[in-house]
């Protein structure tokens, strides 16, 4: 088989290194080899962060690079936009469209682009954005976003629900896990 | 435990490999990217563990442990072996007793770090054995044969990590854990390193070399991976991964693990066996070199660039492969630096030293941050302690001109790490300096490490506990102020004060990071739009929870944490505070 991409980006702080690794727990547990590399340190602070997952039979590279990524999974709607080069050609952009001020931005040093979801459809990627925040809110925490996301990532993998649900409960503290479990189940049915 | 498989980090790999090899002694420093080795090994309760000041102090400790007879570790990133390379060059000559391992993790593309520097070069000049794995299996498997090594060969020896194989998780199987363990013996001609000893030991380091050199040739940390043979590449640590994943079996493959000293038969027998032959390696051209100095022909440089991380596209545009299509938005997409979080204290001190133009001779931490905008209030970083020197030397020169309006801006962990020796200069040769230490309690930057300030050791139980004001006053400094910074008034009337004062003096601006859990956090301001005038003033200290919103200041409540500091700057007191008195 070959190698299977998936980007996680997101602003410094949002949680992408809890979706990271249950994406890697629940893929290690399919069989696959797999490999996922982040970034830690300065680009925390709030910065733009990304994370790769990738599996496959042998996955040799920690990274993923332009035109590659099977799905970009974004916190934040100029995330996405960031990383779009990192597509694959037939791949999917699930993205929050929360929208959140990089400082140039704050200073009016530049502006936050309108329309991202049109454009970003305009080029011709497949584009899946909703209100994460929102439904994460709605299960009980707005740190839940990264399940939020999740869940709907798990629309696009021939997965049993199952598998997912195991490594939620393998990587989230077991006080936490209801409100997760509701909201990727927000996520999936949204 | 044992032989089971599960995706492991890079460095968490390294820590399991310490405890698999038997290791009882670790200090180090922390750094990014290797300061997750030492936080996942002190979770072995088998492994004594601390934070040290600075790298050399740990690698000090470290060998001291050796000498006791323990395996022992140190880790620190690449700047950090800077500072410990005095006792690393003279290991060399001492030789270890029981094993001594030393990590160094590079930072290719600068992730998190103030230079790219190649630390392959300290092992070349201090003479010592480098292992450089490329995944988390051979972090783990490299470190416990670095002992065998370390132990076989009488010498420190040295892992090389990168961001990529430290920041990566990869599947590893696990082991059994070992002790050997030796004892002390006096032994002055090995390990009194005076001119007359050192003399005669110093041969030893080379027959060492030799020794190794063999060794480089039959190891199995070295391995050939015989492909289509067009094509011939010599690689090493991630770039190995690259490489592999575009040529798969089309290329031959020599995969060093060994990355000092070098093989030589081994080289020349690949080289023989291929038809074109290119070296791929990050930074700079190490092995490259070996390899032209054996009178061979090969590519590296010529073609690969000698700044920033590969990747697979890199490898595969350069040696004519082909590389996917991607899309591109044709939009400006505005940059996401790294900011101060909201509620840090550093940024009233910042903003501050702003509002009375001072010229900052900064250091190295989260503070940092106070050089990006709307603050821009830092006018130099160099590397760890160098804000003290720095302008001890530009005060001496400048005097008048410079003492009413320059500072040092340094934190409590960087201050403890190599602060100290500055200030006892500005006390001793006596420049009118005033030096500000931002006493967050603790090390941010580098993901919150305890430090000899904070009264706690790793393992976050209490421990000894350094005085700031008392070491200062020691040393000879009359003023010593403290502020809190975020009381505006009150940084401002000190700061005032000391810059005009006609003695060196430290200000302690001091309130703990507000990331940190027992810190307890104020309601979110809100905005009164009917006082709100738009004016933007809350805007000048660059808080990331602060935007203008129709004309109105916005707050985001999910980040405000309530310091108050632009509530400070409203004249029209549209930012209201919700404070719950404790
Ligand atoms: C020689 C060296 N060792 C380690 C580092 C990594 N590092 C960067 S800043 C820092 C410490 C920051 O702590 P502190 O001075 O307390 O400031 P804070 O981040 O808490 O504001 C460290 C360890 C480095 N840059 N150089």
């Amino acid at each position: 088989m070959e190698t299977k991409n998936i980007m996680i980006v997101g602003v410094g702080g949002q949680g992408s290194l809890l979706a990271s690794k249950l994406l890697g727990h629940l893929l290690l547990s399919r069989g696959y080899d797999v490999k996922v590399s982040e970034v830690h340190g300065m680009s925390q602070r709030g910065g733009s962060v990304v994370t790769y997952v990738r599996y496959g039979d042998r996955v040799c590279s920690p990274v993923i690079d332009r035109g590659q990524a099977d799905f970009i999974v974004s916190f934040e709607l100029l995330e996405a936009a960031r990383w779009l080069p990192y597509l694959k050609k037939d791949g999917v952009i699930v993205t929050n469209t929360q929208q959140i001020d990089p400082m140039p931005v704050i200073t009016g040093a530049a502006q936050y682009p309108e329309q991202l979801v049109e454009k970003l459809n305009a080029t011709g990627a497949r584009v899946d954005a909703f209100d994460c925040l929102k439904l994460a809110e709605e299960a009980g925490s707005s740190k839940a976003v990264n399940i939020v996301l999740l869940g709907r990532l798990s629309h696009y993998f021939d997965l049993p629900e199952d598998a997912w649900m195991a490594s939620l409960e393998a990587n989230v503290p077991a006080k936490f896990l209801e409100m997760n479990k509701k909201a990727f189940q927000l996520g999936k049915n949204s | 435990m044992s032989n089971h498989k599960e995706l492991m980090l890079g460095n968490k790999a390294v820590a399991r490999g310490l405890y698999e090899a038997g290791v009882c002694f670790i200090s180090s420093y922390p750094g990014t990217p290797s300061t997750e080795i030492t936080e996942e090994a002190v979770k072995y309760d088998e492994i004594y563990c601390e934070w040290a000041p600075n790298e050399k102090v740990a690698m000090e400790s470290a060998f001291g442990a050796c000498l006791a007879g323990r395996r022992s570790f140190c880790a620190q990133k690449h700047v950090g072996l800077n500072v410990a390379a005095d006792p690393l060059y003279t290991m060399s000559y001492t030789g270890v007793n029981a094993g001594l391992v030393i990590a160094v993790a590079d930072d290719a593309g600068m992730h998190s770090s103030q230079n790219e520097q190649d630390s392959r070069h300290h092992a070349i000049a201090a003479k010592v054995p480098m292992l450089e794995p490329s995944d988390s299996a051979e972090a783990l498997a490299f470190t416990k044969e670095a002992f065998e090594i370390s132990e076989k060969f009488d010498t420190p020896v040295l892992i090389k990590m990168c961001t990529r194989v430290s920041h990566s998780q990869s599947v590893v199987e696990t082991g059994e854990r070992n002790v050997p363990l030796k004892t002390y013996e006096k032994n002055i001609a090995k390990y009194v390193m005076m001119p007359g000893n050192a003399k005669k030991r110093h041969p030893i380091v080379e027959a060492r070399t030799k020794a190794l050199t063999e060794f480089a040739e039959t190891t199995d940390l070295n391995r050939v991976e015989m492909g289509g043979t067009a094509l011939g590449i010599i690689t090493s640590s991630t770039s190995y991964q690259y490489v592999k994943e575009v040529f798969g079996d089309d290329a031959s493959i020599l995969k060093l693990g060994l990355v000092n000293p070098l093989p030589e038969k081994l080289i020349r027998d690949f080289a023989a066996r291929v038809e074109r032959l290119v070296v791929v390696e990050e930074l700079d051209p190490v092995i490259e070199n070996h390899v032209r100095a054996l009178g061979l022909e090969v590519s590296g440089k010529d073609l690969l660039p000698m700044v920033d991380e590969f990747s697979q596209n890199l490898i595969a545009e350069t040696l004519g492969q082909p590389v996917p299509d991607f899309r591109t938005l044709d939009e400006a997409i505005p940059p996401r630096p790294p900011v101060m979080c909201a509620g840090c204290p550093h940024r009233g001190l910042f903003y501050t030293l702003k509002r009375n133009n001072c010229t900052v001779l900064g250091d190295i931490g989260c503070y940092t941050l106070g050089a990006v905008q709307p603050l821009g209030a830092i006018e130099m970083t160099l590397c760890m302690g160098a804000s003290i020197g720095a302008l001890h030397g530009f005060n001496k020169m400048l005097g008048k001109e410079s003492e009413g309006k320059t500072v040092a801006v340094i934190g409590d962990s960087t201050f403890m790490h190599s602060g100290m020796t500055g200030l006892a200069n500005v006390a001793y040769n006596q420049s009118n300096s005033t030096i500000i230490i931002v006493d967050n309690s603790i090390t941010g930057m580098t993901g919150h490490q305890q430090n000899p300030t904070t009264g706690y050791n790793i393992k976050g139980d209490p421990a000894g506990k350094i005085d700031l004001e008392a070491l200062c006053r020691a040393m000879g400094f009359e003023r010593v102020r403290v502020v809190d910074p975020y009381n505006l008034e009150q940084c401002d009337k000190v700061l005032k004060e000391e810059l005009a004062a006609e003695a060196p003096s430290v200000i302690i601006s001091r309130r703990p990071c507000a990331l940190l859990k027992y810190v307890k956090h104020q309601p979110p301001l809100t905005v009164d739009t009917e006082k709100c005038i738009g004016c933007k003033s809350c805007m000048r200290v660059g808080c990331p929870a602060i935007s203008m919103k129709n004309g109105k200041a916005a707050i985001d409540n999910t980040l405000c944490v309530g310091c108050e500091v632009c509530s400070q700057l409203c004249r029209k007191d549209a930012l209201v505070s919700h404070r719950k008195e404790a």
